[in-house]
């Protein structure tokens, strides 16, 4: 499915929009493991090296640079999220952290 | 379901887990899971890739993904925490550097004469982006680690030349699409790597947080021109919902800061000032404090309030601020921690440093919440932070930091500051309350001289 320019145009402001909604209410101490979340997250380059490399057929030149574009969205996407899960793991063991009840 | 609709289902689910991941990572309960998500819509996406028709090559690109993957989970597990902005700086120019990659790639997979504007322009953004961030990233990754001076680095001409190689890759690239030599397209690359080193050299450490999260959402954002390339729905959303949300983050701590955007990236930290406040403080001297001399003034307190900062982290003396916390709570001494935005080297860096120690996250109090309360408190202990809480920020007009909003540590009846020696902070400016008659400085090394607290008010 080929999609018009002008679909992806309105995809891009719609997917702005979304982009500050779904963070807009972050706690300072979630700043950090948001940060590196959201790196992992853009390491969806990695899916366009992929593709590089799956269609380049016998161009060598066109193999080679997505060979390399797929080695480095892995380490993005493998570095960024286990980084941020071991932050994030940091925050789990807090159920006495609610001694005050929820009522 | 014919066999292409596949690989677009896949990318769809994807990008709704990619939205849903975030929005979980943004409250602390279920940020866990939202990482996991996101993690599963990569692994969907990818597995939609593999799945597009006409797709092959597939040994090379399990073989690449295993080369990345394993050094990127090594690195990743065995970072300390301590480094984990310059970690995140590193993966972040990876992605740049793979966004850089594709472009060209899909640049020189079109016959030359077939760039029309529609097409080229994501390339050729997705080549500038890329790049900028690709270089900018590893300068930034250099300067944390300290491989390169953090001090801002500057040499003449400087925003002349950022602005001519600014034109040059306007210039280059606009002519890109008509060239018929393929490879002119090297030459805005060169001047976009070029221009990611020019413009975080001169960018002081203090600010190395904003400028990896605008890095970040540059990353963002040439995922996102790669995805409009590739006609990949996928990632046109990933990339620009990071792009949207790094800006924003970048907003956040700009404020925190006090700084404008602008200032970060177009000016360094002033360094005339700094000669004029030591200048001022040059007559004054520091008040020394023995270890048992503190755990008296601590142990007998009401409220102790605790102020970390990145020299603690460095000092490795998390687990011994918690332990000293808890010997105190015995006591009856009621411990909270001030955590300015910016404490560690980005925001909420040191509420990761203190809950990796098991300090229960309550005790953590944000500037706003803590500030009225330095009034009531007994002691401000100061650990290995400095400029957030400079009263030079509230007072003195021409001091660099001034404006920025800090921790009243000074409202206190007693400020403790453990320090390792007597220079001046990360950002290079002098700090009055060190001065100040009621501040007691214990000179060591943090972990060192928190051992000594925790023994000493134990023997009370």
């Amino acid at each position: 499915m080929i999609i018009g320019t002008l679909a992806m145009i309105y995809i891009f402001i719609l997917a702005v929009f979304t982009g500050v909604e779904v963070i807009s209410r972050v706690p300072a101490i979630l700043h950090t493991p948001l940060m590196s979340g959201a790196n992992a997250i853009h390491g969806i380059v990695l899916i366009g090296g992929v593709i590089l490399l799956g269609l380049a057929g016998d161009n060598n030149l066109l193999c080679g640079l997505g060979f390399v574009a797929v080695i480095l969205g892995t380490l993005n996407v493998v570095g960024g999220f286990v980084v941020t899960d071991r932050m994030l793991e940091m925050f789990k063991s807090k159920p006495p952290a609610k001694t005050n009840p929820d009522q | 379901m014919t066999r292409a609709s596949v690989p677009e289902a896949a990318f769809l689910i994807a990008s709704l887990l990619f939205i849903f991941g975030l929005k979980r990572l943004s409250s602390p309960r279920s940020a866990r899971s939202g990482n996991t998500m996101a993690a599963i819509g990569m692994a969907l996406a990818l597995g939609g890739a593999f799945l597009l028709p006409g797709m092959g090559h597939f040994g090379w690109i399990m073989l690449a993904i295993v080369i990345g993957a394993v050094p990127g989970w090594l690195l990743a597990r065995r970072v300390k925490m301590t480094a984990m902005p310059q970690m995140v700086s590193l993966f972040n120019g990876m992605g740049g550097a793979c966004a850089l990659f594709i472009s060209f790639g899909e640049w020189l997979g079109e016959p030359a004469d077939s760039h029309d504007l529609g097409r080229a322009l994501p390339m050729l953004l997705g080549i500038v982006f890329g790049s900028v961030s690709f270089t900018g990233s590893l300068v930034a990754f250099g300067k944390l680690q300290g491989l390169i001076s953090e001090k801002p680095l500057r040499w003449p001409l400087q925003k002349t030349g950022n602005a001519l190689l600014l034109a040059v890759i306007l210039a280059s690239s606009a002519a890109a699409p008509s060239s018929q030599h393929e490879m002119w397209i090297l030459l805005p690359a060169a001047a976009a790597l070029l221009l990611g080193v020019a413009q975080v050299l001169p960018i002081g450490g203090a600010d190395m947080p904003v400028v990896i999260s605008v890095l970040n959402s540059c990353t963002g954002l040439a995922a996102a021109v790669t995805g409009f390339a590739m006609h990949n729905m996928s990632m046109i959303i990933a990339g620009t919902l990071v792009g949207a949300a790094g800006s924003f983050l970048t907003v956040l701590m700009c404020k925190a800061m006090n700084r404008s955007l602008a200032k970060v990236i177009f000016g360094s930290f002033g360094l005339a000032p700094k000669e004029a406040a030591a200048a001022a403080q040059g007559d004054q001297s520091m008040r020394e404090i023995a270890a048992s001399e503190c755990a008296v003034m601590m142990g007998y307190a009401r409220k102790v309030i605790i102020i970390p900062g990145y020299g603690l982290a460095v000092a490795q003396g998390q687990h011994l601020v918690h332990e000293l916390d808890e010997v105190l709570e015995k006591r009856g001494v009621e411990v909270k921690y001030a955590i300015h935005p910016v404490a560690g080297r980005m925001p909420g860096h040191m509420n990761v440093l203190l809950a990796e120690a098991d300090v229960p996250y309550p005790k953590l109090q944000d500037m706003e919440e803590i500030n009225p309360e330095f009034d009531q408190a007994d002691v401000a202990l100061i650990i290995g932070a400095n400029d957030v809480v400079n009263p030079a920020a509230r007072t003195d007009a021409a001091s660099p930091i001034f404006g920025m909003p800090i921790l009243n540590a000074d409202k206190a009846k007693n400020v403790i500051v453990i320090k390792r020696g007597r220079g001046a902070g990360f950002a290079g400016i002098e700090n009055g309350l060190f001065y100040n008659p009621k501040t007691r400085m214990l000179f060591g090394d943090a972990k060192k001289a928190l051992q000594e607290l925790v023994t000493e008010v134990k023997a009370l």
